[in-house]
């Protein structure tokens, strides 16, 4: 696993309190891993803060599972 | 109790009567204070009465770019920002029906829009922290309405029900949201009253006399505390019981 998605994981895990094997490539923040919308904007800090990227509200709306971080984090870097 | 030795706090129109009692109210209770305000004069006056743990931080709330970037300045002025006391107010009375757009629209962007700006922008520090306080002066008239406020009576009432929703969304995250309505209150604004119609108002006021800006602050004082933490999406009226809601 490449180190963004280790780190994108680590947030998750520390953020939403899921188990870390729950946070596959397909899982869906609200759906599977039990965030709010308020817990997306929250995400979505922390991977800023993380990686020193910016991500516009439009931008963060595309990103609903885990495998949609790490992927737009590996492009705005 | 009330005490805020290590916080850091915002208020805007600490130029103003209640604004600067507000500030002082803070401060004297530990606060490191961020002043703001159009007249540059009287917050640097104010800073240096307080003498440490004041900055002054000059903005135009008229000015979109400015009201954006000033949670930015606190924060890098006082190194954080945990409680926020939108404080500035302007009036532009006139009849409804001779009231144009733009009193209106002024009323509304310096008394509202820029309040949500600076909540906005103020709340992302807030979310990290799991702490922040937002203590959003409104008025009286935001609940009972009043002749010639068309247009301050919507912004602070407007005010309310974006606090309310605000305080909703925040509330698990530690941060409160909570409004201070003042009555009547001695300050430049209702000095500009003539002899006749301060009379027909303390007719209205069981307590017979006009309140004090640190009657104000001491509310505000309360609602920022960590003793009112479970205080949320609340409006604490302060009008010597002239409207009692």
């Amino acid at each position: 696993m490449s180190d963004v998605a280790d780190r994108v994981k680590k947030i998750v895990v520390e953020h939403l309190s899921v188990e870390e094997d729950k946070v596959t490539e397909n899982a869906s923040f609200i759906d599977d891993l039990g965030a709010d919308s308020l817990d997306t904007v929250e995400l979505v800090m922390a991977f800023e803060e993380e990686f020193g990227i910016e991500i516009p509200d439009d931008a963060a709306e595309t990103i609903q599972t885990f495998g949609d971080a790490v992927k737009f984090i590996k492009e705005a870097q | 109790m009330f005490e805020l030795n290590g916080k850091t706090a915002l208020v805007t129109g600490a130029s103003g009567g209640i604004g600067a009692e507000v500030a002082r109210a803070l401060h004297a209770a530990g606060a490191t204070v961020g002043l703001s305000g159009t007249r540059v004069e009287p917050l640097e006056a104010l800073a240096a009465d307080l003498a440490e743990r004041a900055h002054v931080l000059p903005c135009n709330l008229s000015d979109p770019e400015a009201v954006e970037a000033l949670p930015k300045q606190a924060v890098e002025a006082m190194g954080s920002l945990d409680i926020l006391v939108n404080n500035a107010g302007i009036t532009r009375d006139n009849l409804f029906m001779r009231m144009s757009d733009e009193e209106w629209a002024q009323v509304l962007d310096v008394n509202l829009t820029a309040a949500m700006r600076l909540c906005r922008g103020a709340l992302r520090g807030m979310m990290k922290a799991r702490w922040g306080r937002i203590v959003n002066i409104t008025s009286v008239v935001g609940a009972t309405g009043n002749p010639g406020q068309g247009n301050y009576a919507a912004a602070k009432a407007g005010m309310v029900g974006m606090s309310k929703s605000l305080a909703y969304e925040v509330a698990s995250r530690g941060i409160t949201v909570n409004c201070v309505a003042p009555g009547f209150i001695e300050t430049a604004m209702t000095d500009k009253l003539n002899d006749d119609q301060k009379g027909k108002i303390l007719s209205q006021i069981p307590a017979g006399r006009m309140g004090s800006p640190a009657e104000i602050a001491s509310a505000v004082l309360y609602l920022a505390s960590a003793e009112a933490g479970y205080v949320t999406g609340a409006t604490l009226h302060v009008n010597g019981g002239m409207a009692m809601i």
